[in-house]
This record gives structure tokens, C-alpha cells and sequence, in this order.
């Protein structure tokens, strides 16, 4: 391959927040094109040197080149003007302007007229085999369509740089594919293409070449084609490790929970959950995959009596525990565990210490009118000790935690409570490998331990290494409950957009 | 037919000073600041404008003043929740405070140096705030009486509503303002200058609030000063943005319904002549609180609530 001219060169880049040290002297080149894959652990530095980039940032030390010249960028309007176009890991769109309304945002010149502008935007999307209605407001649309008009709205301003923050996060096994289809045909037109993921086999499918950031320096740049999923991790980590996740096999399966025909209204009227009908067992896991926003969020938490139901039930032992409270629920000797998706709002408060959030599940236990600290702080240095957590101490504000610290211990917390039944939504979402790994053990830990898991996730390949069982859900309804050791992933796949309708494979 | 044409003209009138703050107000909120500095910006604009009158006796000076007056008072409050991003509530509240106290002050250091202990507007720029008498159109009957027979502030109010109209929902920096308002993080990566628009916003609707501010110091006490001549006005505007639902078109409509509560008790006819004049001072809030139910049951998204209102923006936020 012949050498290509550079596209944007980063050189000796530092910049730290506070005493944190977010990027240290970071080298990075990327050719018009090529596609170059940004690898790293959390906490590495990606995004902060995209952000600097891109203008939202700027670097303490260092220096950025553009087609070889030296520039500054201080703000995303410089960005823009130099070629560069970032799409953001979580979008930044007007919700309520239509998608041609956000494509023009920003840009110089005048007002285009209506129909002008929709001629414009059908030719872009034809350009590139992008499929968009102009006139769509953003809130009704999906997330990959949302990422379409951000595509858009790069290519709209003409840049030739771009860049993506983890684009495939949200994205099913074919949206994928398809955005990888048009990241090529940009690198076919000459387009310098950066993309950030965590997912390995993407760096590999996609990426010409990688550079790997580990604790934001650069650890080293190479050609993907000479790379494996182990090599590409040992850079990353540092060390070699096993990327195998261990499923014990279940012992003593009973059904704790039959949910039927359950459905769920959201608190816009819109449906949630759709007549819903499986069961949950202990010893354990069941996964439960679809698109975001398919009713994951209404599952859980109608089943932890946070949200009413329209119709159906949930029994346990015959016993409907719809509509009843948590306390009369934990009488009835379930003790359940929820772990939300929103750590810092839903599962813990952000500004309250690991004492005090421990306190939370145990205050109604004390005597008396007074609070006794003692025994939560016990609690919480016992989980800072047993899942080596982070922090400068136990009274230290949980938000100022890494999310991977957090997470350890909202679930440490919840396992603490010895649940029979424990609902995690998303429980690695940001987390990187390293963490990822530590809360798969724990899951493990319960299930061995007779608990009943439920795990709502977004990585397939995780869905079918860890999980017995997996549930996919398509708009609130359930489109396949199929046994993980033997299904693929392009099987679920189909089933998360519900063009696959596979009956319950399992036997009951 | 005749005392319904009297009404709907002082309908006009006490609608107004609500018309400019409502605007003025708009366009705070439509760049993400709830300011609820506006009855303090309006009785900066009250004093100043009518200080500026009183001592050049000349209506163009007297509504500059209060405009810049207004802009000023609007830059405190930019300076504070822009740029150094305190509260925005509290700067709001501050401002009213501060504005209301300055206003009172200046106004009685003025009467106590005055020669006998009252301040009226003198002669020249009494006569320009007279109702204009336009030939051929004000002699129209009735309809000359009820669209041609104002002052120069309501012209004004108008021209400025439709004019911000324009700029907020038919042009292309309208969309970008708006877009600041919704999501300054998106508009903000369109590379939108959304500083700079936020500024921009922020004083044009502090001087606008400063000139319904000097309606209420010049016409409402015809020409006398007395201190508190805003009296609630501004707040009642911060509440009827809710009810123009972010239009400035509709914010018209809605001050001279606003304004037609306000005179309603001297125009009492029928089942209403034994009612209280509480009853009606009341009415005003009543429907306020309507229209907040109403807003809040057709969902957000039908609303033009600006999304972003009442946060400001850090960009390096993480």
C-alpha cells in the first residue's frame, strides 16, 4: 500500500484535569484514506484526545497537525472549518428540530429554504447509501437513526476528517454491519475515518490500523492484519489475559418467578412491555438482550414493584406479587435485588459516602430514633477489602468514584443483602475489561450460590458466554427465549429487530 | 358597544408593559436562562426612563435610557450565570430585589431633591407620550378607536414582538439560538458560538424588559413618579411565557388578555357588578395556573419548553 498523505497528526499531547492526568504526551497519526481504530481501557485518554480534537478541549502541551501543518483548534467551530466532524458517543442533537433542521445547525451562510434543503439532504443520503426521512423530529426516532443524522451532519460540513466515539455501543449485530459499510465506502472516497470501541472484533473487522492508549500514553500503533483479539488485549491491559468467561454449569434449577402475560404501560401511555410470559429460575442466568429501549427498563421495574402493571402477573409459589409493596413482597420471602442501569440516580446517592449508601438498605433494621452508623461502615470497608475498591474512603462521595468502583459497590451492596433473586440492568455499561471481568465472577459467585440472576445486557458476545438462558425482547415483546450454548449471534440478532419469531426453544 | 370598545382599548393598554417583558423574557428562556430578574430589570427601566425624561425631557432619550438601563441590569445577571455560571434562580431573584430597591431609591433621592416633593414629566415629553392621533385612520369610527388611538409603547411592543418572532422562528440564527436553548452541548459541537448568542439574547431581552419597565414609570401614573410602578408586572410576564408557549406572536395575544383580566373589574357588567374587585385581581394567577395544568397534560414534547431551561452550560463538564 502506498503511503497516504497524513490526516490529522497529534504529537506530544498532555492534558490533565485537576491532578488527574487525562492524556501524557500521546502520539497519533491518521491517514486520509485508512480507518484507524482507538483502543484502550476506561480511563485510557480516547476520548479526551478526540475531544481535543474536535475543539471541545484543549491540550496543555502538544501539538496537532492538520494535513502536515500545525494548528490550534479552540473551539468545534475551528474543527469544523479545518475538515474535522465528531460524532459523539452520546449524541449531540436538538431533540425537538427534525433531522434536516439539525444537518443545518451551525452552519454559515443563509437559511436554505425547505424544499432546497430536503434535495440536499436526499442527495447526501444517496451519496453515501444513508436512509433518512428529513422532515423526522429526533425524538421519534431509533438510535441508529439518530446516528444517521449525525453522520449527516459531518458530512453536511464537508469534513473529511471523521471521527466516532464508540458509534457500535448501541447498535445491533446488523445496524453494525451496515454503518461499517458506509465507514468503508467514506474510506473509499478518501475520508480519514478515526473510531473508538471496545469491542475487539470490530477493531479487527473494521480498522486498517490500531493504536492502543493505555493510562493516556501511547502504548503502540500496528497494523491490524498483523493483530489477534489475545495480542490486541495484552497491549491494552498490559499483561495477558483470559478472555473466556467461565459458566459453571446450573445446579438445583427451581422456577422462583412466572411472569405471564405481563403488560406494561410507560408513563407516556406508550406500551412498555407487551404480554410478556417466562420464568425465572434459581442457579441461573438469564439474559435478556434487545435493542435499547425495548422495554428492559419496564421489565425490571415492574417486576421490582417500581412501575404498575396493565395486565398479567408475576407469580411466586402461586402467589401474584404484582402491585404489592416491597415490603409485602420481602414478607412473602423473596428477597430481591435490583441493580438499575442508573447507578448514580436510581441505585445510589451520587453525593452520600459508601457509609451512608449502605445505610440506605439497612436504616428500617436500627432501633430507636437515632442512626447507627457502625455497622455500615463495616459493611463498606469489608467491600472496599473483598473487591478491592478505590477509593480515598468510605466517606468519600460515591460520585467521585470511577464507574467501575461504583458499580462494585452498588452490587456489593445488593449481594450483601443475600438476595434469592438479583436483576442487574447493564451492569458492565462503561466499565472496562479489567472491571467487566470482576463483576462476571461475582454473577457467577450468587448464581452458584442457588440465586437467581437476571442479567440485561447490551454486548452479545457476553450474553452468550455468561448466560444459561437468553430473552430477547423486540418493542415490549418477547421474540425468542433460546438456550445460549447453543444459539449465534446473528440469531439474536434477528430476533432484537423481530424479523426472526423463534418460539421458546426450552423445554419446560 | 361603546363601553366594550373603552374596554378592550384599556385592555391595549394595561397589556403593554406585560407584552415587553414577556418578550424580553422569551428570549432569555430560548437560550436555556430562566430569568426571574425580570420585574428588578423592569423597575431599572422605570427609574431610568423616567429620570432620562424628566431631566432631557425628550421621549427618544427617555426610552434609551431605559433600554440601556435595562441591558445593563441584564448584564449583571449574564455575568454571573454565563460566564462565572452561578444560579440562575438566585441571580434572578437577586436582580429583582436589587432592581426593585435601586429603582425605589433613586426615585425618592430625586423627590427629595425636587422643589416641591413631586416629580412630574414636563411639558414637551408629556405631549409625545399622549396617544397618537393618526389623520384619516384614528377618525375611522370604532375601528380607529380600537387599533389607531395608543402611545408610542404599544406601536413599539408590537413591532418588537413581531420582529423577535421573526428572528427566533423564521431565520437560520433563530434556529441556532434555539438550538442553544434545547441543547447547548449539540449546538455547542455545530460550532454555534453559544457564548455569544447567550449574551446577545440575554441583554436585548434585559433592554427590552427596560422599556416595559418605562411604560410603567411614565404612563401608568401619568406622568407622576411614584416608586413601585411595576408591581408585579414582571412576574406575571415570567408566567405568561409559559402561556405564549415560547411565541412571541402568541405572548401578544396573551398580554392583552392578560391586560383585559387586569381592567376587567372597572368594566364590570351584569352577573359581575357584585363581585369583589379581589375576584378579578385574582383572575389573572387563576388562569395562570390553567394554562400550567394545560401545558403539563399535552406532554413536553408539544410544548416549546426550551429543554436546557435553567441549567447552564459548561462545556468541559464531564
Amino acid at each position: 500500500m502506498e503511503q497516504q498523505q497524513s490526516a490529522i497528526r497529534c504529537s506530544g499531547i498532555t492534558k490533565t484535569f485537576g491532578s488527574v492526568v487525562a492524556n501524557d504526551g500521546i502520539e497519533l497519526e491518521v491517514r486520509y484514506g485508512e480507518i484507524l481504530a482507538l483502543l484502550g481501557e476506561n480511563g485510557s485518554g480516547k476520548t479526551t484526545l478526540m475531544n481535543m480534537i474536535s475543539g471541545i478541549y484543549h491540550p496543555d502541551e502538544g501539538q496537532i497537525y492538520v494535513d502536515d501543518t500545525p494548528v490550534s483548534i479552540a473551539s468545534p467551530m475551528d474543527a469544523q472549518n479545518l475538515g474535522i466532524g465528531m460524532i459523539h458517543q452520546h449524541f449531540k442533537l436538538v431533540e425537538v428540530f427534525s433531522a434536516m433542521e439539525n444537518i443545518v445547525l451551525g452552519t454559515p451562510g443563509k437559511l436554505p429554504s425547505k424544499r432546497e434543503l430536503r434535495a440536499q439532504v436526499r442527495q447526501l443520503s444517496l451519496e453515501y447509501g444513508l436512509e433518512i426521512d428529513p422532515e423526522k423530529p429526533v425524538y421519534e426516532m431509533s438510535v441508529s437513526e439518530k446516528q444517521t443524522v449525525e453522520i449527516l451532519k459531518v458530512l453536511y460540513r464537508g469534513a473529511k476528517i471523521l471521527i466516532l466515539d464508540e458509534p457500535t455501543a448501541v447498535l445491533t449485530p446488523q445496524e453494525t454491519e451496515k454503518l461499517f459499510a458506509i465507514l468503508r465506502q467514506m474510506r473509499a472516497q478518501g475520508c480519514a475515518v478515526i473510531i473508538i470501541t471496545h469491542k475487539l472484533g470490530e477493531v479487527l473487522s473494521i480498522s486498517d490500523r490500531v493504536t492502543i492508549l493505555r493510562k493516556g500514553r501511547t502504548i503502540s500503533t500496528v497494523q491490524t492484519s498483523q493483530m489477534d483479539a489475545a495480542s490486541l488485549t495484552e497491549q491494552m491491559v498490559g499483561r495477558s489475559v483470559s478472555l473466556s468467561i467461565r459458566r459453571p454449569e446450573p445446579k438445583n434449577v427451581q422456577t422462583i418467578l412466572q411472569v405471564v402475560d405481563l403488560t406494561v404501560q410507560k408513563p407516556d401511555g406508550s406500551i412498555g412491555l407487551d404480554d410478556v410470559s417466562f420464568t425465572i429460575r434459581s442457579g441461573e442466568i438469564l439474559g435478556v438482550a434487545g435493542i435499547a429501549g425495548s422495554g428492559q427498563k419496564e421489565l425490571c421495574e415492574t417486576i421490582a414493584g417500581l412501575l404498575p402493571a396493565k395486565e398479567g402477573a408475576v407469580l411466586y409459589h402461586k402467589e401474584n406479587i404484582l402491585n404489592k409493596t416491597p415490603e409485602q413482597i420481602i414478607d412473602l420471602g423473596i428477597s430481591m435485588s435490583f441493580v438499575p442501569e442508573d447507578r448514580l440516580g436510581m441505585g445510589l446517592v451520587a453525593s452520600m459516602g459508601m457509609t451512608d449508601n449502605m445505610l440506605l438498605k439497612s436504616y428500617r433494621n436500627g432501633k430507636g430514633p437515632f442512626v447507627n452508623r457502625a455497622p455500615a461502615r463495616e459493611l463498606a470497608k469489608k467491600l472496599v477489602e473483598k473487591l478491592s475498591i478505590v477509593t480515598p474512603g468510605v466517606e468519600t462521595p460515591v460520585r467521585l468514584m470511577s464507574g467501575g468502583n461504583v458499580q462494585k459497590v452498588l452490587l456489593g451492596r445488593e449481594i450483601e443483602s443475600q438476595p434469592n433473586l438479583l436483576i442487574t440492568a447493564y451492569p458492565v455499561r462503561g466499565l472496562d475489561i479489567h472491571s467487566s471481568y470482576t463483576i462476571y465472577d461475582l454473577l457467577n459467585e450468587q448464581k452458584e450460590k442457588g440465586v437467581a440472576v437476571v442479567f440485561i445486557g447490551e454486548d452479545l458476545d457476553v450474553l452468550l458466554e455468561l448466560c444459561d438462558r437468553i430473552m430477547v425482547l423486540c418493542h415490549g415483546k418477547v421474540t425468542g427465549i433460546v438456550d445460549a450454548a447453543s444459539t449465534t449471534k446473528e440469531q439474536i440478532g434477528l430476533m432484537m429487530t423481530g424479523e426472526m419469531n423463534q418460539q421458546e426453544k426450552e423445554e419446560q | 358597544m361603546e363601553m366594550l370598545v373603552k374596554f378592550l382599548v384599556a385592555a391595549i393598554g394595561a397589556g403593554t408593559p406585560l407584552l415587553f417583558g414577556t418578550v424580553g423574557e422569551i428570549l432569555n428562556e430560548k437560550v436555556g436562562h430562566l430569568n426571574l430578574g425580570v420585574e428588578g430589570m423592569m423597575a431599572i427601566g422605570a427609574c431610568a426612563g423616567f429620570m432620562g425624561g424628566y431631566m432631557s425631557d425628550n421621549l427618544f432619550v427617555a426610552l434609551l435610557c431605559a433600554f440601556l438601563a435595562g441591558v445593563l441590569a441584564a448584564l449583571v445577571y449574564a455575568v454571573l450565570t454565563v460566564t462565572f455560571m452561578a444560579n440562575q434562580n438566585v441571580a434572578g431573584l437577586t436582580m429583582t430585589i436589587f432592581g426593585v430597591g435601586l429603582s425605589n431609591f433613586v426615585g425618592v433621592y430625586m423627590v427629595s431633591h425636587s422643589e416641591n416633593s413631586t416629580l412630574k414629566l414636563p411639558a414637551q415629553i408629556s405631549k409625545q407620550l399622549q396617544n397618537i392621533h393618526i389623520p384619516v385612520l384614528s377618525d375611522i369610527p370604532v375601528l380607529g378607536e380600537l387599533l389607531f388611538s395608543y402611545n408610542v409603547f404599544v406601536y413599539l411592543a408590537i413591532v418588537i414582538a413581531a420582529v423577535c418572532g421573526v428572528y427566533l422562528y423564521r431565520s437560520k440564527t433563530g434556529l441556532n439560538v434555539q438550538a442553544i436553548g434545547e441543547n447547548p452541548a449539540a449546538a455547542d459541537a455545530a460550532s454555534i458560538p453559544v457564548t455569544r448568542w447567550k449574551y446577545i439574547n440575554l441583554l436585548l431581552g434585559g433592554g427590552i424588559c427596560g422599556l416595559g419597565g418605562a411604560y410603567c414609570g411614565m404612563i401608568i401614573n401619568g406622568g407622576v413618579w411614584i416608586s413601585n410602578s411595576v408591581n408585579g408586572l414582571g412576574w406575571i410576564a415570567v408566567a405568561l411565557v409559559i402561556f405564549a408557549a415560547w411565541k412571541p406572536h402568541m405572548a401578544i395575544l396573551g398580554s392583552f388578555l392578560f391586560g383585559a383580566l387586569r381592567v376587567l373589574k372597572y368594566y364590570k357588567v351584569g352577573f359581575m357588578v357584585g363581585m369583589p374587585d379581589a375576584f378579578f385581581d385574582m383572575l389573572p394567577f387563576l388562569i395562570t395556573a390553567l394554562v400550567l395544568i394545560g401545558t403539563s397534560m399535552r406532554g413536553v414534547k408539544g410544548t416549546h419548553i426550551p429543554a436546557f431551561l435553567g441549567n447552564n452550560y459548561f462545556r468541559e463538564e464531564r
